[in-house]
This record gives structure tokens, C-alpha cells and sequence, in this order.
């Protein structure tokens, strides 16, 4: 399935919001530090909600949005900027040689302006329709991310939006890689962002009976692949990668963290929510990652895994990476950043990307915390719960898995 | 000089311009930048502050900061 012929892609800037840090230095120094970003939810009033913990990013950003322009987009548009400013600015591409038809954007949202969308039904209720905003809509869908980053760096080329829920931010990288790749674009702006700290989606999410409910200690509330898991945690933030043809990085000496080697998509037609059994669906991702790349399964020394930190979820990636890799299973490493940083819907792949990234060019695998002393019998993999890992590999997979069944899986190698 | 304030704040609001460009000759889409959208906005934000109904005719003819004190000072 490796097809020949196609340019070679390069992630040359790095651009997380998360919970535990904004910008690549300090999200990696989390990483290695084994930090938590989830806290009491103060966005809101949790008082009729089941779960009042998440993560959120609580910096201001007004060093990337003017306050008033703010104004006029959802949080998750507003987080997208931020990412792709600090993405800009870490790939020191300068504005010329982004701006024009050679570069594209394409950034993903889970959901979209879900705040929006909730203030607005409330004028629709209590006002009428009305009253509804005319920046109502614009704020609302979910391309938007797409669109001001598009406007804000005057890039014209290929543009697109992946919505895949929890699989939109490795969609979206794997998805604009291929613009590279087919030489339509020299540069992509991509990634996802989620702003869905709301009483409307935390409530929609707890009555799933998928978010954790240890209030009382939400540091230790996302903990994947561990026996006492009890749901996910919801995060927001947004993560946005520079990827790049790599011919064209290496001539103008850019900094490359990894190169994007192989992406695989797959559906499990099996359930609205629930993941199929051991993982069936993620293993066809799995799979077309390695032969998209021709890379073995015994090449690959860590996987960042989708590991949300239910019950299902980690019971069957686990299931779904053995049944991939076999007897190397055992041998690669396995960890949930999403420990740290709570469950970023569709940021979450872009974030995890960026993770990968920096695991392969520093060296150091990032830690999947609270699982040290509460393994589950059932998950046997080398989770990494000790903390951080100096361990260099030279590939590494990111899983991310989705309601509606759609997975999606992206190869990076070490460059 | 009241209705003025009234009005230049929902306008600073609503357009997101600095208060002092906001003078009784400036117009809303030459002058103060907005866009229809905006523009909407700005009506609706108007009839939300001062309580009244203001037609797509009318609106159609509020092109300037006096214009909309005016109209809202014959309303009241």
C-alpha cells in the first residue's frame, strides 16, 4: 500500500494550547514533569452538572487576539488563533513566505462554537428568534478555525475542515499532509481546537455516563489504563502543526521535529459510541498507518494512545494494539498524554501529535500519570507510569478514536 | 448629551472602536469600519439599550452617529 511518487512532509512548527501549558517549551517541560491541567471547572456555574472537573486554559489571550476582535468568535476560533500564531512563529517562517496560494489551512473542530450555539438558544427561548445575533452563525460553525487563520495570514491555497469528534485533530494533519504530499500546497497550517466547557456539553457528556466524576481529586481523575478509571475528563485548547515539504524546509534550514511518514482512517460500523470489540476498527487505522509509511510493526517504539480514560476505550485499544504489533506489543511503550492533559476532543490528535513530535526529537517519551499503583490486570502494556522516559525511537504512532466509530492514526519518524 | 453617551456606548460595544472616534458626524460604515453584519448588530444592540423597535427602513437611513441619537430622541 506504500505509494511511491509522493513528497516527503515535515512538522517545522509546534503550536499547543493546552491545559498544562501554552507553547511548545512549555508544554513539553509538563510532559516530562508529569504536570495535571485539570481542575475545578471555573467557566461555569457546575452546580446542576455530575462532573465539575476539566481542564481548561485559564492564560489570557489577548497577546494573540484583540480583545475586541475577540469579540466576535467563539472560544474555539479564538484558541485556533492562538495555536497557529505560536505554530507560525516556532516554524520562523516569516509572513512573506506563507502568505499566497502555496499554503493551506486546515483545522478541525469536534463540535464547534457549542458556547455560541448555547447562549444563543437561550435568547431563541427567552427573546425570540428575532434576537438572534447576526454573528450568531459565524461564530458558531465549525470551519471558522479554518477561516480567520486563512484571513489572518493571507494564505489562499488548499483550505478544508475535518469533523471526526475525537479523531478531528489527527484527521486534520494526516488529512492536509496529503496536500503536500500530491504537491498542491508547500506549506499546511493544521490542527483541531475545542472550546466545550460548557453546561450544555458537560451535561450532554456526563448523562453518556463518559466523564469522570472524582470531583474531590481532579488531579488524579484522568487516569488511563488504570483499574480505577471512571471516564474521561474534558479539556480545551487547540493544537496546530507547520507541516511542510520537506525539500523546501531543508533548503531554508528550518528547525524539523518529525517527519509525517504514514496516516490511516478507518470506520468500526459497529456503534454511535461504543468502540468496537478489540479494537477492529482501530486496527485497520492502525494497519494503514504502517503500510502507508511501509514501516513494520516492529519498527514503532511508542504509540501515543487515544487512552480517554474509560473503561471501553483503553480495554479495547489495548486489545486493538496487540492484536497490530503482536509480540512487539510488549516491547514498544504505550502512554496517555491525555493523563495530563484531559480529553481535548477534537484538539486532542493535534496536541497528541505535537507530543509525538517533540517525543522523537528530544528523546524523551512522555509519562502516563496516575496509573503508577492502580494497574488493571487486564491492560499489560508498558504504559510508561514511572514518569517521563529517556528513550529515543526512531517511529512512533498517534491513535485517536471517535464517536461515530471514525479512527484515525498518523505515523511520525524521527528525522 | 445623554441619549449621545447612551448610543456611543452600545457603539464602542458593538463595532469594538475607541470612544473617541465616536463623534455625532461619524458615519457607521465609512468612519467607524463596520460590516453588515455589524451593522445589524449595532440596531439590535439600540433597541435592546433604549427599548425600541427600529423597521429595516429606518435602519436603512441611520448612517450616522446623529442620526441614530435622533432617531431614538424622537421615539422617546
Amino acid at each position: 500500500m506504500a505509494i511511491t511518487g509522493l513528497k516527503r512532509v515535515v512538522i517545522t512548527g509546534l503550536g499547543p494550547v493546552t491545559p498544562i501549558g501554552l507553547g511548545a517549551a512549555a508544554y513539553a517541560e509538563a510532559q516530562r514533569a508529569g504536570k495535571s491541567g485539570i481542575a475545578a471547572i471555573t467557566h461555569f456555574d457546575t452546580s446542576s452538572t455530575a462532573s465539575k472537573i476539566a481542564g481548561e486554559v485559564n492564560e489570557s489571550l489577548d497577546a494573540y487576539i484583540d480583545p475586541r476582535e475577540a469579540r466576535k468568535m467563539d472560544r474555539y476560533v479564538q484558541l485556533a488563533l492562538a495555536a497557529a500564531d505560536l505554530a507560525v512563529a516556532d516554524s520562523g517562517l516569516s509572513a512573506e513566505e506563507l502568505r499566497g496560494e502555496r499554503t493551506g489551512t486546515l483545522l478541525g473542530s469536534g463540535i464547534g462554537g457549542v458556547k455560541t450555539f448555547e447562549d444563543q438558544s437561550r435568547v431563541l427561548v427567552e427573546r425570540g428568534a428575532g434576537r438572534i445575533s447576526p454573528m450568531f452563525i459565524p461564530m458558531m460553525i465549525a470551519n471558522m478555525a479554518s477561516g480567520h487563520v486563512s484571513m489572518r495570514f493571507g494564505v489562499t491555497g488548499p483550505s478544508s475542515t475535518v469533523v471526526t469528534a475525537c479523531a478531528t485533530g489527527t484527521g486534520a494533519i494526516g488529512d492536509a499532509a496529503r496536500y503536500i504530499q500530491l504537491g498542491l500546497a508547500d506549506v499546511m497550517i493544521a490542527g483541531g481546537s475545542e472550546a466545550a466547557i460548557t453546561p450544555i456539553a458537560i451535561g450532554g457528556f456526563s448523562n453518556m455516563k463518559a466523564l469522570s466524576t472524582r470531583n474531590d481529586d481532579p488531579q488524579t481523575a484522568s487516569r488511563p489504563f488504570a483499574a480505577g478509571r471512571d471516564g474521561f475528563v474534558l479539556g480545551e485548547g487547540a493544537g496546530v502543526v507547520i507541516l511542510e515539504e520537506y525539500e523546501k524546509a531543508k533548503a531554508r534550514g528550518a528547525t524539523i521535529y518529525a517527519e509525517v511518514v504514514g496516516y490511516g482512517t478507518s470506520a468500526d460500523a459497529h456503534h454511535i459510541t461504543m468502540p468496537a470489540p478489540e479494537g477492529r476498527g482501530a486496527q485497520v487505522a492502525m494497519r494503514m498507518a504502517l503500510a502507508t509509511a511501509g514501516v513494520n510493526p516492529d519498527q514503532v517504539g511508542y504509540i501515543n494512545a487515544h487512552g480517554t480514560s474509560t473503561h471501553f476505550n483503553d480495554l479495547h485499544e489495548t486489545q486493538g494494539i496487540k492484536a497490530v504489533f503482536g509480540d512487539h506489543a510488549h516491547k514498544l511503550a504505550v502512554s496517555s498524554t491525555k493523563s495530563m492533559t484531559g480529553h481535548l476532543l477534537g484538539a486532542a490528535g493535534a496536541i497528541e501529535a505535537i507530543a509525538v513530535a517533540q517525543a522523537l526529537r528530544d528523546g524523551i517519551l512522555p509519562p502516563t500519570i496516575n496509573l503508577a499503583g492502580d494497574e488493571d490486570p487486564a491492560l499489560d502494556l508498558d504504559y510508561i507510569p514511572e514518569g517521563a522516559r529517556e528513550t529515543q525511537v526512531e517511529y512512533a504512532l498517534s491513535n485517536s478514536f471517535a464517536f461515530g466509530g471514525q479512527n484515525a492514526a498518523l505515523l511520525l519518524r524521527r528525522v | 448629551m445623554a441619549t449621545f453617551d447612551d448610543v456611543k456606548e452600545v457603539i464602542v460595544e458593538k463595532l469594538g472602536v475607541d470612544a473617541e472616534k465616536v463623534t455625532p458626524e461619524a458615519r457607521f460604515v465609512e468612519d467607524l469600519g463596520a460590516d453588515s453584519l455589524e451593522t445589524v448588530e449595532l440596531i439590535m444592540g439600540l433597541e435592546d439599550k433604549f427599548g425600541v423597535t427600529i423597521s429595516d427602513e429606518d435602519a436603512e437611513s441611520i448612517r450616522t452617529v446623529q442620526a441614530a441619537v435622533s432617531f431614538i430622541e424622537g421615539k422617546q
